[in-house]
């Protein structure tokens, strides 16, 4: 093949690529308008329906008065929301952090893999969640590391089980050359295996990062600090301020949504990056 | 001294209902610097015996030695190259840094595995392609970067299963020409599985035939190779060529009363190729 055969070749691949690109871009105002679209839709009803049919707040309150309380209390929201994502994220990062480690051992240490199975078993069908008291208890009521541990714990098991789950996927072409190379097995582990599984890493991380916010928002409803979106969704709702216990609720959505977002993105930059396929 | 030195290995495959006897007593020396090809249908053996001179696996009985070494020694001594039908690229390493890898493996300085590369890179002609990843590669420029990673080391002996099975008649041909062309510049010893006739013809000194239940060497075809100044499509329309071609179809079809009995049982020419 002569040099600019190859060439036009690889160019001819990559245009395709760039096509694909432009084709999603044409539909792209579709994908986002259509919900917005259902959303502010279903936002109107609601408003709607608070007002025609007399619903009272503690039922349900009006989206615009939620929004009213957004508002006016936004600093209180964002401090909130800075504390609970604080902690969800510091958690979220621990348990996949040890999920990744841990699965890679397993993967090596067949001793490690039995000693580790049935105690992620257990982990997986405990409600993390109701750990939070004990661990209140443990590390006193000014402690931010009994909502960061449960929020680690609940992080650990996806990454884990996934990472794990890729750790094995690894081809055997792959192996041969390892062998055939005279490789040691963590270095089989550390240049094949490990960026083999990265996508499976991500697909644990997308899962984990819902879980982590979810988590770190329950846990603040046991006690302890009284600084996170949880415990003031749990004082508003005691006073009876309901369109600010859903504006605390919002917040959380949003929360949740920002940690999904930003792990999908994640996982995006690292496939092309590294051009590693998304699973 | 010879690259390769089989003698009477038997390798037998367990599996829980069943044992299969995949080579039974294989006896096969290669030269230093010689180019052989394993031929044969499917299950005749030819990958487990590349395998056993890799160390990939292990014989059940007798003994493989690669440059006078135990096969095990000479695979941790890196006595040789290794390349696969499917180039086996890390999807997420550019072509420099996958030809890289061996030499990184083996603690080579950052400055030397560099320099190797771009050199190899070069003389399987993909420069402009080093930072390119595999996945922006065909596949046969993939196969080429597989082979440029087998030569980082400067093997005296290449292992090669099937390496342009993968790949369109077209590409291959040109691959066969290029594979020839290195291997005349580094001089190696070459072991190259394939189920092509044409191929095997084209590229060996030597073309071992094989038949399989249980895998034997039936027929060793010495090859008439034309001095190596001619070009490559010359080559390939040569009598001398022709000749070889039908000389190891007839050993495949008619050698031995192993291969006799398989036919019976209509499976002795299975995958493989006479075009």
């Amino acid at each position: 093949m002569t040099d600019t055969a190859t060439r036009q070749l690889a160019l001819g691949q990559a245009g395709g690529r760039k096509a694909a690109r432009r084709h999603w871009s044409e539909h792209g105002w579709v994908r986002f308008t259509a919900p917005a679209v259902l959303g502010a839709a279903a936002l109107g009803l609601w408003e709607a329906a608070v007002h025609l049919l007399d619903i009272q707040p503690y039922l349900l309150p009006a989206p615009s008065a939620i929004l009213d309380q957004l508002v006016t209390a936004i600093g209180g929201i964002a401090q909130a929301t800075l504390a609970t994502g604080t902690n969800a994220l510091i958690g979220l990062l621990l348990g996949a952090v040890v999920a990744v480690v841990t699965a890679a051992l397993a993967s090596r240490l067949r001793w490690i893999d039995q000693l580790v199975a049935p105690l992620v078993a257990a982990i997986a069908v405990v409600p993390i969640v109701a750990l939070a008291p004990v661990l209140q208890t443990m590390y006193g009521a000014t402690s931010e590391m009994p909502r960061i541990l449960v929020v680690a714990i609940a992080s650990f098991v996806p990454v884990f089980i996934t990472t794990l789950r890729g750790l094995r996927q690894v081809r055997p072409v792959h192996l041969d050359l390892m062998r055939a190379y005279g490789a040691s097995g963590w270095q089989a582990t550390r240049i094949v295996t490990l960026p083999g599984a990265v996508p499976y890493v991500f697909g644990g991380l997308t899962i984990a990062s819902s879980i982590a916010v979810i988590s770190a928002v329950v846990a603040e409803y046991f006690g302890g600090l009284q600084n996170g979106l949880g415990s003031r969704i749990a004082s508003a709702a005691a006073q009876s301020g309901y369109p600010r216990a859903w504006a605390y609720v919002v917040a959380s959505i949003v929360l949740g949504l920002v940690f999904y977002g930003v792990t999908l993105l994640a996982e995006r930059l690292a496939s092309r990056w590294a051009h590693i396929p998304i699973t | 001294m010879s690259a390769v030195e089989v003698a009477g290995v038997t390798k037998v495959f367990e599996t829980r209902t069943d044992t299969v006897r995949a080579l039974d007593e294989v006896s096969l020396t290669v030269a230093d610097g010689e180019f052989v090809a394993l031929i044969g249908p499917s299950g005749c053996g030819k990958s487990t015996l590349m395998r056993l001179i890799a160390d990939l696996d292990e014989p059940s009985e007798g003994e493989v030695r690669v440059f006078g070494m135990p096969a095990r020694t000479a695979r941790l001594e890196r006595a040789y190259g290794i390349a696969f039908q499917q180039a086996g690229l890390l999807p997420w390493r550019t072509v420099r840094a996958n030809v890289e890898l061996p030499l990184e493996l083996h603690g080579a300085s950052a400055a030397a595995r560099r320099a190797r590369a771009d050199e190899l890179v070069e003389l399987v002609g993909l420069g402009d392609f080093a930072d390119h990843h595999p996945d922006q590669l065909s596949g046969g420029m993939q196969q080429r970067v597989a082979i440029a990673r087998s030569l980082a080391e400067h093997p005296r002996l290449l292992l090669m299963d099937e390496p342009f099975g993968a790949l369109d008649e077209m590409t291959r041909e040109r691959l066969q020409g290029e594979l020839l062309r290195i291997r005349t510049e580094t001089g190696a010893a070459v072991v190259f599985v394939t189920h092509s006739i044409p191929e095997a013809v084209f590229l060996a000194d030597r073309v071992v035939v094989m038949s399989p239940r249980p895998g034997r060497i039936t027929e060793i075809v010495d090859i008439d190779r034309p001095d190596a100044t001619a070009d490559a499509e010359s080559m390939r329309e040569s009598d001398a060529f022709f000749r070889s071609v039908t000389a190891v179809r007839e050993a495949l079809h008619g050698g031995g009363a192993a291969a006799e009995s398989a036919a019976t049982h209509g499976a002795s020419t299975r995958g493989v190729e006479t075009r």
